[in-house]
């Protein structure tokens, strides 16, 4: 009796650490992200105060010349991020559903390796296609001044993303009962009426995810955009400017950040920039965590 | 020119084995800031340092030392089926400062220009804006047009420039390949067209040339000012040669 006791008290303690050094990690990326957020406003909070407010949204971008106009550079990040989602959600849904749902079982083994190769690709790498491959290949059929545009980086990125998004619909479809769909086929319904209107709406949550995780993807992607966007300060006008060249808030920071002097007002802006990054992401994981979780609370109640 | 600092680099240290250099490119900037951050022995850069770098490096602890170590064209570039071959540094202002939008403005055919540039962190760029774009006046605010393309790197311009029969481009002499065509440029209408080449640019014929430096640390160490009086030696300046750039002790 008294061994036993012994040894079960033996057996959580070891088990408290345990509990402890997760609970440390934990914690530690809360303070991880709260830090980074603290160092970026310190950095460049201060540049609200050292630009004129209306500096930022006039046209031009040459910080070497006191140009600080982050407004062309919002509207390129948008530009493409909007190119990249309208490539890559139809393409990456269409994938996710056909692995999950229709290709058999052998296939399904085969291409999901492959589509976790395709998001192992350094985006140097895919920057480099891009600039040999995809740049001439726009100028030429569309017959466009250059083919260093919005567009391009749009396509690109849409590769980018769409990894993310083939596996996590993918994953979210699988979560399915297979009584939905038997139910549905009973009823008389075929397999693409399946599909459409009984799997997918019941993984909804998960495929939303699934998008705003790419878009997520996108934004903060920079070396490629870097490569193949041509980096022009522009406001964007119009439909067309998707096939004008633009300069993303990423490529902005990458290529200026090496050269600035610490403190400067250039240095500050750049923060700001991070800051407005951050941001947008923040309010991407948001939407994402808000669509899923009111979806959730639907279905309970449904349930009740 | 971190292709002319990493060749010496690795001849240096192929002839004193117990030396060890290593050199990180980025553009001037990077390199200056590095000097002034007190991170780096010698910073290479493609431009003279700014009043306002020199009083941060002083404030830091660091006096700033400037050597010429070679010299350096920046040739205008253009698709080799562009017929336009000869420009004058006034036409290729205009043309960067988006005044000028069709080659055929400048004898060419009925095409829109695209403008091409390195990134404001290279020493080119700024060595362009001031002595092309600004023609040398101080006074001048001009920047480039805002549509310019600020590409990241040598490579990625000269690719460009290889595939679009629009696009103009500049860079180093040393980074020119023979897939692009070089233009012949003059001072102003009544000048000659030059082409640049080691020897116009050694001559002073060919306007847009400049010097190459190495930036040190005053109270350097013996080791340091070893090198760069290796740097200024003819066996030295055959690198320079050899990368395409213009040797100093050549013109003596």
């Amino acid at each position: 009796m008294d061994t036993l006791f012994t040894h079960v008290r033996k057996k959580s303690k070891t088990e408290f650490i345990i509990t402890r050094i997760i609970q440390f990690s934990g914690y530690l990326s809360i303070l991880y992200v709260s830090l980074i957020s603290l160092f970026l406003i310190k950095e460049g909070f201060p540049a609200i105060y050292s630009v004129p407010f209306d500096s930022v949204f006039g046209k031009y971008w040459y910080p070497i010349e006191s140009y600080f106009s982050i407004w062309p550079l919002i509207l390129g990040s948008i530009t493409v991020m909007i190119g990249a989602t309208i490539v890559a959600v139809p393409l990456g849904i269409g994938t996710g559903i056909y692995i999950s749902e229709i290709t058999p079982q052998w296939a399904k083994e085969f291409l999901k390796p492959l589509v976790e190769i395709l998001a192992g690709v350094p985006s140097v790498v895919l920057g480099f296609i891009g600039i040999q491959v995809i740049v001439p290949f726009i100028r030429e059929s569309f017959n466009l001044p250059t083919g260093l545009t919005a567009f391009t980086g749009s396509i690109l990125l849409g590769w980018a993303a769409i990894p993310t998004i083939v596996s996590i619909t993918e994953d979210s479809l699988n979560t399915v009962p297979g009584s939905y769909r038997q139910a549905s086929l009973a009823l008389g319904a075929t397999p693409w009426q399946t599909i459409w209107g009984a799997t997918l709406p019941a993984a909804r949550s998960g495929v939303i995810t699934a998008v705003m995780l790419g878009i997520g993807r996108v934004i903060g992607e920079t070396m490629t955009v870097m490569m193949v966007t041509g980096n022009a300060p522009v406001v964007p006008q119009g439909f067309q400017a998707i096939f004008a060249p633009v300069r993303t808030m990423t490529a902005t920071i990458a290529s200026e950040m090496g050269e600035v002097a610490t403190g400067s007002v250039h240095y500050q802006m750049l923060f700001l920039i991070g800051i407005i990054l951050f941001l947008f992401s923040l309010i991407i994981n948001i939407v994402a965590y808000l669509v899923s979780f009111r979806i959730v609370k639907r279905s309970e109640r449904l349930l009740s | 020119m971190v292709n002319l600092a990493l060749a010496w680099a690795e001849q240096y240290q192929m002839l004193n084995s117990d030396v060890n250099i290593s050199v990180s490119g980025g553009g001037s900037g990077t390199g200056i800031t590095s000097l002034i951050n007190g991170t780096t022995d010698l910073a290479n850069a493609s431009r003279e340092l700014k009043p306002i770098e020199y009083e941060e490096a002083v404030k830091n602890g660091v006096l700033p030392q400037e050597i010429v170590v070679a010299r350096d064209a920046i040739a205008v570039i253009v698709n080799p089926s562009n017929p336009v071959g000869e420009l004058t540094l006034l036409q290729i202002s205009s043309i960067y400062k988006g005044e000028i939008n069709n080659w055929k403005e400048v004898g060419g055919d009925d095409l829109q220009i695209v403008r091409l540039s390195r990134e404001t962190n290279s020493g080119t760029h700024v060595y362009f804006l001031e002595t092309v774009i600004r023609l040398g006046d101080f006074e001048d605010k001009s920047i480039f047009s805002p549509t310019t393309l600020l590409l990241p790197s040598s490579e990625g311009i000269i690719s460009e420039v290889r595939d679009n029969p629009h696009a103009i481009g500049y860079d180093g002499l040393g980074y020119i390949t023979d897939e692009v065509k070089m233009v012949a440029v003059a001072k102003d209408p009544k000048s000659p067209y030059i082409i640049p080449s080691v020897n116009t640019v050694n001559n002073n014929q060919y306007p847009i040339s400049r010097d190459l430096y190495i930036y040190t640390n005053k109270n350097s160490e013996v080791y340091i000012n070893k090198y760069i009086s290796w740097i200024l030696s003819s066996e030295a300046q055959d690198i320079v040669l050899e990368l395409g750039f213009v040797p100093i002790i050549a013109g003596d």
